[in-house]
C-alpha cells in the first residue's frame, strides 16, 4: 500500500478491461496484491511493544468469543508482523459502544450497573438494547441524512416542509430497520409529489438536476464510487438511466413533482456500469431497470459499498478507505474480511442491524484504542480501535446532559421558519440548514455532496477556545445539577466526591494515581466555597481532556 | 428577471478537461490520486504587489435597497422613494446619496460607488453565495469566501505571525454557506460573538469574566496532569495537532490578544464618534483588528432584510450606519492606514424600486438581484467616483454592468493576489480563483 505498490496495481489495472478488475476487488481475488504488499512487509521493520497492561483503558480478560471477523483479521495481523491491541476495559466499551450506537453518554447509573455486572455475556446484551433504543434511530437517521444531504438551502434546496417529509420517511425506515436494498429501491424509483411521497426528496437533494448529476450521486451514495475518475463516456452511460427524471412545481409554496418524462416513443439503449447492455421499451422506467441491477446480490459494488461504509462507522476507518471512494487502486486492506461482510449482509436480506451486531460483538471492535505495535499500517489492518472526535452533535449533546444547558436551534430559512423545542437534542434534527455557530465550529457535514468526510474532526483553535474559556463552557460548569449535587451530598471523604465527578463526566472511576495528583489540586481548598470551586476546576479540566472529546 | 450570471460559469467538466487531472483515455478510471497530492498547493501568480494589506468587509445582511441609500431616484416619485425624495451633495463631484447620509456625504472622497452591480438572483443563499466567492452555485464544488482565500494568500501562506486569527467576522458567522467551501477548516473565519458594544465585549473563548489569569494557569496545569489518554497514546497524530490548537488557544487566553478586544482603552470622545450602538462600536473594534495586523474583517451588519415596514427600519439604521461607516473612513485615514486597508460594503443584493404599499407589507421592499449598490474605498481604490449607474427608476443597469466577480476580482488584485490564480479545490484539481465575467471586467476606472 505504499506508492509504488499503488502504482504496480494501477499499471496492471490499465491493462486489463476494467471491468474485470471490479469483479477480482468484488471476489477479493486481489488478495495477494493488495492486502500483503511483500515488498513492503520486508521494508517495515516491526518492533513489538512489551508494555504491562495499561490502566484504565486495557484488560486481560477477553469477554466475547473468538468470531469470524476477528479469525480473519488476526490472519492479516500475522502475515504482516503486527501486534494487535489488548482487550478494552468495561469502562471503555461502555462509553464507547453508547457513543457509537447512540451518539449518547451513558449516564452515570448506567456506568455503575455494567460495570458491576458478573454476567459473562453482558457486553453483548448491552449491544442488543442499544439497537433498540430510541437514540439508535435519532442518530442514525441524522447519519442517513448527512449522506442523503438533507438541507433546506444551499447548495442543494430541499426547503423546510420538504426536509421535514423526507426526515420523517427516513426515520421511519431506520426505526423498522427496511431492508437496506427496499430502502434504496425507493429512494431511486419513487415519483411523486415531494410532500407527500417524501423518497423523491432523493432527486431533489442534488446541486444541479442533470442527469449526469444525479447520476454522479447516486453512484457515490449507493457504490461508494466517485465517477470523477470516470471517463465521460461511462459518466454519460450512467446518466442515461436518469435522463428521463423531470421535475415541475405546483400552486402549493415549495411543492414540487419528480416524475418520469419519456420524451420520445423509441426505446432506450443503455450500458450498466459492469458494460452489460439493456434495451429498455418505451415506456417503462429506466430509474427501476438500474435499480433492479443495482441491489441484485451478485453486484458486488451494491454490497461491497454498504458494508464498508457499515464497518467505516464503528470502526473509524474503511476496509477500503475513505469508504467513499472505492476505486481499482484504492486497496482493500483486508479482502478476506470485506467479503465476509458482504456475504452477512446479503445472507441476512441486507439488515444492516445484523451487520451492527455481527462488528460490536467481535473481538476486533472491542480492542483497546492503544496501540501495541507500531507498523505504519496497524490502524489499517485493525489492529486497535480508531480513536475519533465526538461528532458536533453528540459532543453539544453531551455538554448539555453535563450543564443541564438548552441550545436555540432555529433556521431563517422561509417558509415556515423552523423552531425546535429546546428539550429536542441536537441529535435529532432534522435540517442540515438549522442556524449553529457550535455546530459549524465542530465541523458538522455541510451536505453539500454526501461525501463521508464533509464532517470534520480535525481540531481548531476556534474549538479549543470554546472549550477551555468560552462564557457558554463556563455557565454550563458553573450551574451544572450534577456539580452541585456532588457538592453538596460531598463529606470529609474526598476520594468519593472526586470519584463522582469521573463517573458524571468520563463515565470511568480515577486511577489511584489521577485520585492523588487531584487530591493534591483540592489541598487548601477551604469550606464550601473553596471545594465548589475545586470540583468546578476538576469538571472543567475533565471536560477538556482527550478522553471526553474522543471517542477511544 | 434574466439571470445573466449563470452564464458566465466554467463547467465542471470544462475543468476536468484543462485540469491537472486531465483525463488519460483510460475507460472508467481517469486519474490516479495519491496520498498527499492534495497537499500540494497552488501558489498565485503574483501580479504587480498591491499596496493594500488588510481588507474590512461591512456586509449587510439580507440585502439593503440601493435607492434609500447610495443610488438615490428622487425624480422617481413617491411610489419609488416612499419618503425618501431628499438627496445631499457629497464633497465628490457629482455624487449624491441619501440626505440621511449626511457624515458619508463628507467622506465620499475616500470611496467610490458602484452603482451598476448586478448578477439577478433575488434568493439570499445564492446572492450571498455570488457577492462571497464570485461564482454561481451549482458546478458541484462549493468555493470559498472572499474572506478565506485571502486569509489563505495573505494570511496562512504568508506566514502569518498575528496575534488573532487572520480572518476575524464581527460577531456571528454568514451562516448561510460555509465560508470556507473546500479550502477545509483552516480557513474558517474566527466569530468573537459578544457585542462590542457591551464592557467587556465577552469574545467567544478569549474573553471570560470571573477568572483570574492565576485560576487559568492552575486549571491548565491540572488538564495536563489528568491528560491520562493522551499520555497512553503519545504518538497520535491527532492529539499532536489538537495539542498544537491549544498552545495557540492558550496564546490568545494569556496573552496580548485579550487587549485588542478592549475598547475601554479607546478615548471616549472617539467612541461617541464612531456611535455608541453595536454597529458603530464593530466598526472602531475592525479598525483596532487591522492595527494587530488581521488581514480579512468582516463586520456581519445584520436587519436589512426589510420586507415590511421597511421606512420605519430604515429611519433606525441609517443614521447608525452613517455614522460607523463614515468615521471608520474618517478615522483610518486620520492614522494612515486608509492607504493600506479596502473598505468595502455590500449587501447581497439591492430591493425592489418600487414599495410595496399594500399589507402585509405596508411600505415594503422585496429582493432585488437586478441592480445594486456596492462601495469600495481604501487601499488603492480611487475616492469619489461613481462607477456605473441605474436608469431613471433604479430598475436596471444602464451602464456598465459589474459582476461579483470584477468587484472581488479588484479587491483580490488591489492586495496582490492574481485574480486569475488558483485554488486546489481538495480533489487535486486546480481551479481559477475568479472567471470572466461577461462584463468589462474588472473596476479599472478606480484602480
Amino acid at each position: 500500500m505504499n506508492i509504488s505498490d499503488n502504482l504496480r496495481i494501477c499499471r496492471q489495472s490499465f491493462r486489463l478491461p476494467w471491468v474485470f478488475i471490479v469483479v477480482m476487488l468484488g471476489l477479493g481475488v486481489c488478495d495477494a496484491e493488495q492486502g500483503g504488499g511483500k515488498a513492503e512487509v520486508k521494508k517495515v521493520t516491526v518492533k513489538k511493544v512489551e508494555v504491562p497492561l495499561l490502566l484504565p483503558y486495557e484488560s486481560d480478560q477477553l469477554p466475547v468469543a473468538e468470531k469470524e471477523i476477528d479469525r480473519r483479521v488476526q490472519e492479516v495481523l500475522k502475515k504482516q508482523g503486527v501486534t494487535a491491541a489488548r482487550t478494552c476495559s468495561d469502562e471503555v466499551f461502555i462509553r464507547r459502544v453508547f457513543l457509537d450506537v447512540i451518539g449518547t453518554l451513558p449516564t452515570e447509573r448506567e456506568v455503575l450497573y455494567f460495570i458491576n455486572s458478573d454476567d459473562a455475556e453482558r457486553r453483548a446484551k448491552l449491544i442488543d438494547v442499544l439497537l433498540e433504543r430510541e437514540e439508535f434511530v435519532d442518530y442514525w437517521t441524522l447519519k442517513w441524512c448527512d449522506l442523503l444531504r438533507v438541507k433546506s438551502e444551499f447548495p442543494v434546496n430541499l426547503w423546510p416542509n420538504g426536509v421535514q417529509a423526507y426526515h420523517r420517511w427516513i426515520r421511519d425506515a431506520v426505526s423498522e430497520n427496511r431492508s437496506y436494498d427496499v430502502f434504496v429501491r425507493q429512494l431511486l424509483t419513487s415519483s411523486g409529489s415531494n410532500f407527500r411521497v417524501p423518497a423523491v426528496n432523493f432527486y431533489r437533494a442534488v446541486q444541479g438536476t442533470e442527469p449526469e448529476a444525479i447520476a454522479e450521486m447516486v453512484a457515490l451514495t449507493f457504490m461508494g464510487v466517485r465517477t470523477e475518475y470516470w471517463s465521460d463516456t461511462n459518466r454519460k452511460e450512467l446518466a442515461g438511466f436518469f435522463s428521463q427524471i423531470a421535475y415541475k412545481k405546483t400552486v402549493e409554496w415549495k411543492e414540487e413533482i419528480v416524475y418520469l418524462n419519456p420524451g420520445s416513443s423509441r426505446p432506450l439503449a443503455l450500458v450498466f456500469p459492469d458494460r452489460k447492455k439493456v434495451i429498455i421499451p418505451a415506456g417503462d422506467d429506466p430509474r427501476k431497470v438500474f435499480a433492479d441491477w443495482l441491489i441484485r446480490a451478485d453486484n458486488p459494488w451494491f454490497s461491497q459499498s454498504i458494508s464498508n461504509r457499515v464497518w467505516y462507522w464503528l470502526m473509524g476507518r474503511g476496509v477500503i478507505h475513505e469508504p467513499d471512494d472505492i476505486r481499482p487502486n484504492n486497496p482493500i486492506s483486508n479482502p478476506a474480511l470485506l467479503q465476509y461482510l458482504q456475504g452477512e449482509l446479503v445472507a441476512s436480506g441486507y439488515d444492516l442491524k445484523h451487520l451492527f451486531r455481527l462488528i460490536l460483538n467481535s473481538r476486533t471492535y472491542q480492542q483497546s484504542c492503544i496501540p501495541r505495535s507500531d507498523h505504519p499500517y496497524a490502524a489499517a489492518y485493525f489492529a486497535h480501535y480508531t480513536m475519533r472526535r465526538l461528532d458536533a452533535e453528540v459532543l453539544v449533546d453531551a455538554l448539555n446532559g453535563f450543564g443541564n444547558t438548552r441550545e436555540k436551534y432555529w433556521s431563517p430559512i422561509p417558509e415556515p421558519f423552523t423552531f425546535i423545542p429546546e428539550d429536542k437534542r441536537t441529535i435529532t434534527l432534522s435540517d442540515g440548514s438549522i442556524t449553529s455557530q457550535f455546530l459549524e465550529m465542530f465541523g458538522r457535514p455541510s451536505r453539500d455532496k454526501g461525501y463521508e468526510s464533509e464532517r470534520e474532526t480535525n481540531p481548531t483553535e476556534f474549538q479549543r477556545l470554546y472549550m477551555l474559556n468560552s462564557k457558554d463552557m463556563h455557565g454550563r460548569i458553573g450551574r451544572s445539577p450534577m456539580l452541585r449535587d456532588i457538592i453538596s451530598r460531598a463529606t470529609k471523604d474526598r476520594k468519593a466526591t472526586i470519584r463522582m465527578v469521573y463517573l458524571g463526566i468520563l463515565s470511568r472511576r480515577p486511577t489511584d494515581q489521577e485520585t492523588a495528583m487531584v487530591l493534591a489540586h483540592f489541598r487548601g481548598a477551604a469550606g464550601k466555597a473553596g471545594l465548589r470551586s475545586a470540583v468546578q476546576d476538576l469538571a472543567w479540566a475533565l471536560l477538556n481532556t482527550k478522553e471526553f472529546l474522543y471517542k477511544h | 428577471m434574466k439571470d445573466t450570471s449563470m452564464r458566465s460559469h466554467m463547467s465542471r467538466r470544462h475543468l476536468l478537461k484543462t485540469g491537472a487531472a486531465a483525463a488519460i483515455g483510460v475507460p472508467f478510471l481517469n486519474s490516479v490520486n495519491f496520498a498527499g497530492a492534495a497537499e500540494e498547493q497552488a501558489k498565485p501568480r503574483r501580479s504587480a504587489a498591491g499596496p493594500a494589506k488588510a481588507v474590512i468587509e461591512i456586509w449587510m445582511w439580507g440585502g439593503p435597497s440601493h435607492l434609500d441609500t447610495f443610488d438615490p431616484k428622487p425624480g422617481a416619485g413617491s411610489d419609488y422613494c416612499g419618503p425618501y425624495d431628499e438627496v445631499v451633495n457629497t464633497v465628490a463631484d457629482g455624487m449624491q446619496i441619501n440626505a440621511r447620509l449626511p457624515m458619508m456625504a463628507k467622506q465620499a472622497g475616500k470611496f467610490s460607488l458602484v452603482r451598476s452591480m448586478t448578477h439577478g438572483v433575488n434568493a439570499h443563499e445564492t446572492a450571498s453565495y455570488l457577492m462571497q466567492t464570485g461564482r454561481s452555485p451549482g458546478d458541484g464544488q462549493v468555493y470559498p469566501s472572499i474572506g478565506s482565500v485571502v486569509s489563505k494568500f495573505r494570511g496562512y501562506d504568508a506566514g502569518y505571525k498575528g496575534l488573532l486569527p487572520p480572518y476575524v467576522v464581527l460577531t456571528q458567522s454568514h451562516g448561510r454557506f460555509t465560508e470556507e467551501g473546500f479550502l477545509g477548516p483552516k480557513y474558517k473565519p474566527f466569530a468573537t460573538g459578544g457585542d462590542p458594544n457591551r464592557d467587556p465585549f465577552t469574545v467567544q473563548g478569549i474573553i471570560a469574566q470571573g477568572i483570574t489569569d492565576a485560576r487559568q494557569q492552575s486549571r491548565r496545569e491540572l488538564l495536563h496532569s489528568l491528560d491520562t489518554l493522551g499520555k497512553a497514546n503519545p504518538h497520535s497524530r491527532d492529539f499532536k495537532k489538537l495539542d498544537a490548537c491549544e498552545e495557540k488557544a492558550y496564546t490568545m487566553i494569556l496573552g496580548d490578544a485579550r487587549k485588542v478586544f478592549d475598547l475601554s482603552s479607546e478615548p471616549d470622545a472617539l467612541r461617541d464618534r464612531y456611535g455608541r450602538h453595536s454597529f458603530g462600536q464593530s466598526c472602531m473594534m475592525a479598525r483596532r483588528l487591522v492595527e494587530n495586523g488581521v488581514r480579512y474583517i468582516t463586520i456581519n451588519y445584520k436587519g436589512w432584510d426589510t420586507h415590511k415596514m421597511h421606512f420605519n427600519s430604515m429611519n433606525q439604521k441609517l443614521p447608525q450606519m452613517d455614522q460607523g461607516m463614515a468615521t471608520l473612513f474618517e478615522d483610518l485615514a486620520e492614522r494612515g492606514l486608509l492607504d493600506s486597508t479596502i473598505v468595502w460594503c455590500s449587501g447581497e443584493f439591492g430591493r425592489t424600486p418600487k414599495v410595496l404599499w399594500k399589507e402585509p407589507w405596508k411600505g415594503g421592499r422585496g429582493h432585488f438581484g437586478a441592480c445594486f449598490s456596492s462601495l469600495v474605498g481604501g487601499g488603492g481604490f480611487a475616492g469619489g467616483h461613481v462607477v456605473g449607474s441605474t436608469n431613471k427608476k433604479g430598475m436596471e443597469v444602464e451602464d456598465r454592468p459589474v459582476y461579483p466577480q470584477d468587484f472581488l476580482g479588484s479587491i483580490y488584485e488591489k492586495l496582490g493576489i492574481d485574480p486569475e490564480g488558483t485554488l486546489d479545490n481538495g480533489r487535486g484539481e486546480k481551479v481559477p480563483i475568479t472567471i470572466a465575467s461577461e462584463g468589462k471586467g474588472r473596476l479599472k476606472e478606480i484602480m
